[in-house]
Formats: structure tokens, C-alpha cells, sequence
């Protein structure tokens, strides 16, 4: 674990330095239009991962990830495509942490299933287990996800902000005033984000960038106006910023209202991961997939509903330049 | 015989803690969870726990602020288990007032509900009962669907509304 001193020195320097470096990293190089600049982001799909009484082929959610993470970098071999995630870390021996939401309690949970799978690969491609974590706001939510807490030096780690405890000092951005938690500041040298898509009462839509609501000890502070401009400060948080650089969403079950909290009667199954670099973009795509849906199950459309996410394209403003919100800036990849 | 003011007071103070100890001057605390096998097919499993308004957002944050906005008190939780099968989570917001579990259910109704007659009202799906009475608001989750679970569901909720 890092000291204080440490930490601020990095949040400072190395980590702003090394975000700016690795930004659009994974995708980089492997098509001329992201590298004139628009953000990639893939909607993996498998319209077979729940049986028609909804439960989950969990064999299938890897080869689904392999497909996602392959598509999004560009490479054959997702061997390759995983060193590529490990190297965007720093190297083998850097510690990465998966940030899951189980805020919604069972059923609405991110799925085990798929962080088993992405840690799994992570290993695979040189990281040793001691140094993943998985982890979210409590022991609770962990749990919600099906997650037994485990501390145990050397093995797979799985433990909450309750075990690590806060930053003493408050991290401050826009109206952004928090307690970061110490996995986030002290643990992780990058966080991959494991949001599960949802909608959201308030903000309209919860996926990756609202996923850094479980990383501060007081979310409830950060909802007034539809968590807007809440959601975009909190991401701009250096370390936050920085740390959190890539995020495999999980969109293999969701709610299209009622959310965050499970809903069964707005249940559904989009069968997909949602993959990127770019936050903002994501939470754009992920936003119409919410859209769509509703659509078709006769609702209003979120604006009309008077809870548009405002916040991605607060994120997308040039205060905050978190990344695009704009279609013709986003190369949307459906597999 | 005249008294002491001193003496008069601590009487007075005696007077009043006798008197809001009497029945019918307390608030009436309620135990809102049928127990294991009172409900034909349920059982409670663990222990309940109760969040006190500031505190709920630990239990459904992001979903709390409704509920405090409407006047919520205080929200008790239980888990549930029918015939080994249905697993179910029962919420039990106590409200402010009537007022505020009215505002609640008005949230809760949709075009595909299913109105209920239960308690002063209520909705129902598949795997979910919504109802109030007074200033309570009931919530009944199943995580699993089986043929059979909207009627165990409501079979609960009567054995709810029946301790509210």
C-alpha cells in the first residue's frame, strides 16, 4: 500500500503523465479512424447467453469477452489483446483493480460470471492474482454480485471501501467534494470500470462514468439536478481521471426504468458488453441501447421522462473534456 | 400544607413519565415480518435490519432520495425464501404520514400493472408487490419466477398488511 505521501505525489505527476500517454491506448494504431481521433467503442453481443427463462450460460461470457476485447483492439489472438490491457496497467506487476456495481442489490448486480472471466484473462496474460482486486463501495454490494470477501495476500482479492477505509483529505473538482477511497488511491496503479447498465431515477442512466459513485464514501452528496454536474466533476478527479482507463461494461441483463434498484418487471436482456477507453462515449452508446428499449416497450423517451443524463454531455464540455459524446466522433462497433 | 416548588416540579416530572408510558400514548412499534412458516410456504431467513431515514441511501442509494422526499422515517428490511425455491425481499417504508406512502404507490403505478385490493392499495407484477396502508409502504421482490409465485407473493403481502 502506498503512503499518503506517495499517493499525492503520483496524483500529482506519474499518474496525470501516464493517462495522458495511454489514452485511447488499447485501440491505437489498429484503424485510421481512430487515429484521426474518434473513440472506439464495441457492443459485443450473444443473443444465446439467457436461456428463454433467463438464466446465464455462464460458459458463454467468456468467448463473449474474448470477441469484445479482440474487436476492440484489433487483434486475432486475445492472448495478444490481453497483454495489451496488462501493458496499458504498467507491466505484470502492477496492481488492477475491477470496479463492480452491486448498489442494486441481487439481480441487477454486475455479474460474477463476467469478472471471473476478465480476471481470469488477466492472469493469463501475466498479472498474478494478488494484484487484482475486485472491489466496490461495501462488503454488501460485493456480495450482491455474488462475491465472497477475501483479503488474503497472494490469492484473488475481493474487498470494499469498508475494509480500506477513505483519503482523510477531500479530493475536489467542480462541485466533486469527496473521500476517495484508498483501493482506488492507494491500491490500483488502473482500475478497469465493471458497471452494469442500468437506468438510473435520477440521473437517467447509470453505467461507466456514474460507476465512480461507489468509489467516495458520500455518493448521496453527489445527487442533486440529476447528478449533473456531480457525475462529469467526479470523473475529473486526477486520480479518477487517470486511474480509471478502461471499462468492460456489463449489459448482459438491465433495467430500462425503475432503476437503479431491481426491477424485474422492467428486467431485460441485452445479452452484450459495452467496451471502451473513451467514458463519455460509452455512456453515450449506452444511453441509446436504454433509449431503444423503451421505445419499444412503449415508454417515454428519457428527455420526455424529464431525466435526460444530462452529464455525459457536461463530461463532453471543454471544462471538462472527458471525452465525446458526439456520434460522428464515436466509431461505434457492433459484433 | 404547603409544598415545595422543588418538590412540586419532580412531581409534575413523575406525573408526565407515567403518562406517555401508558398505552395508546406511545408510539406503537411494529414488527412487520410474518415469521418463518406463518405464511403457508415462507420462511425468514436471516435477521431484519432497519435504516433510519439519513441512512438509507446505504440501503438503496440513488433510489433513497425518493423516499425521502416523500417523508420516509424509517425502512425495515427481510429476506424471504418460499418452498426452497422463490427467494424474496420484503420492504417496509414507514412514512411521515399517509400522505407520503400515497405519493410512493402513485410512483409505482404504470399502464401493466395490476391494481390490488390490499391494504389502502396496491400494484402488482409477476415478481413484485407494491401496496400501502396508512404510512406504510410495502415493497415485495421475488428474484425468481415460477407460475405459482405471484400468488405465494400475495399470500406474504396479506401476511404483512396483516401486521401493520
Amino acid at each position: 500500500m502506498e503512503s499518503r505521501r506517495e499517493f499525492l505525489k503520483e496524483a500529482a505527476t506519474g499518474a496525470l503523465l501516464l493517462a495522458a500517454q495511454s489514452k485511447g491506448m488499447l485501440a491505437k494504431g489498429v484503424d485510421a479512424k481512430t487515429d484521426a481521433g474518434k473513440s472506439r467503442v464495441v457492443i459485443a453481443r450473444d443473443p444465446a447467453l439467457h436461456s428463454p427463462e433467463g438464466k446465464l450460460d455462464e460458459g458463454r461470457v467468456i468467448t463473449l469477452l474474448d470477441r469484445a476485447i479482440t474487436t476492440y483492439t484489433g487483434l486475432n489472438k486475445p492472448a495478444a489483446a490481453w497483454k495489451r490491457v496488462v501493458a496499458m496497467a504498467g507491466g505484470p506487476d502492477k496492481v488492477i483493480g475491477l470496479k463492480t456495481n452491486g448498489l442494486g442489490g441481487r439481480g441487477i448486480s454486475t455479474h460474477s460470471a463476467l469478472v471471473f472471466a476478465i480476471a481470469h484473462k488477466l492472469e493469463e496474460a501475466g498479472i498474478k492474482p494478488g494484484n487484482l482486486i475486485i472491489w466496490d463501495r461495501n462488503a454488501r454490494d460485493l456480495q450482491a454480485c455474488g462475491f465472497t470477501i477475501s483479503t488474503e495476500p497472494g490469492r484473488l482479492r475481493c474487498f470494499g471501501s469498508d475494509v480500506s477505509g477513505f483519503e482523510d483529505e477531500q479530493a475536489v473538482w467542480g462541485t466533486a467534494k469527496v473521500r476517495l477511497s484508498k483501493i482506488l488511491t492507494r491500491e490500483c496503479a488502473m482500475v478497469i470500470g465493471v458497471p452494469i447498465l442500468k437506468d438510473h431515477i435520477m440521473s437517467g442512466v447509470t453505467f461507466a462514468m456514474k460507476n465512480m459513485y461507489g468509489v467516495v464514501e458520500r455518493p448521496q452528496d453527489l445527487h442533486a439536478g440529476g447528478c449533473n454536474p456531480a457525475v462529469a466533476d467526479l470523473n475529473c478527479i486526477p486520480v479518477v481521471r487517470d486511474k480509471v482507463r478502461f471499462t468492460i461494461g456489463d449489459a448482459m441483463t438491465s433495467v430500462y426504468d425503475g432503476g437503479p434498484t431491481f426491477r424485474p418487471e422492467r428486467l431485460w436482456y441485452p445479452n452484450a458488453l459495452i467496451v471502451g477507453e473513451d467514458r463519455v462515449a460509452i455512456d453515450s452508446v449506452a444511453w441509446q441501447v436504454i433509449e431503444r428499449k423503451r421505445a419499444e416497450a412503449g415508454m417515454k423517451t428519457l428527455e420526455a421522462a424529464n431525466r435526460p443524463p444530462r452529464y455525459i454531455a457536461t463530461a463532453a464540455d471543454a471544462a471538462h473534456g472527458l471525452g465525446t459524446n458526439d456520434p460522428g466522433k464515436i466509431q461505434l462497433m457492433e459484433v | 400544607m404547603r409544598f415545595p416548588n422543588s418538590l412540586k416540579i419532580v412531581t409534575a416530572i413523575i406525573a408526565m413519565v407515567v403518562f406517555l408510558n401508558l398505552p395508546g400514548c406511545k408510539k406503537r412499534s411494529v414488527n412487520p415480518f410474518p415469521g418463518s412458516g406463518e405464511i403457508a410456504g415462507w420462511n425468514k431467513t436471516g435477521d431484519s435490519r432497519v435504516f433510519q431515514a439519513k441512512d438509507l441511501w446505504q440501503y438503496i442509494d440513488g433510489d433513497a432520495e425518493q423516499y425521502v422526499k416523500a417523508g420516509v422515517v424509517s425502512t425495515s428490511t427481510a429476506d424471504y425464501n418460499y418452498q426452497a425455491r422463490i427467494e424474496a425481499v420484503v420492504d417496509v417504508h414507514t412514512m411521515g404520514s399517509a400522505e407520503g406512502s400515497r405519493k410512493i404507490l402513485e410512483g409505482a403505478q404504470a399502464r401493466d400493472a395490476h391494481s390490488i385490493q390490499i391494504g389502502d392499495g396496491g400494484v402488482a407484477y409477476a415478481q413484485s408487490v407494491t401496496f400501502r396502508k396508512g404510512m406504510y409502504v410495502v415493497r415485495i421482490v421475488a428474484y425468481q419466477s415460477y407460475p405459482d409465485g405471484p400468488d405465494a407473493l400475495m399470500a406474504l403481502a396479506h401476511g404483512v398488511e396483516a401486521k401493520l
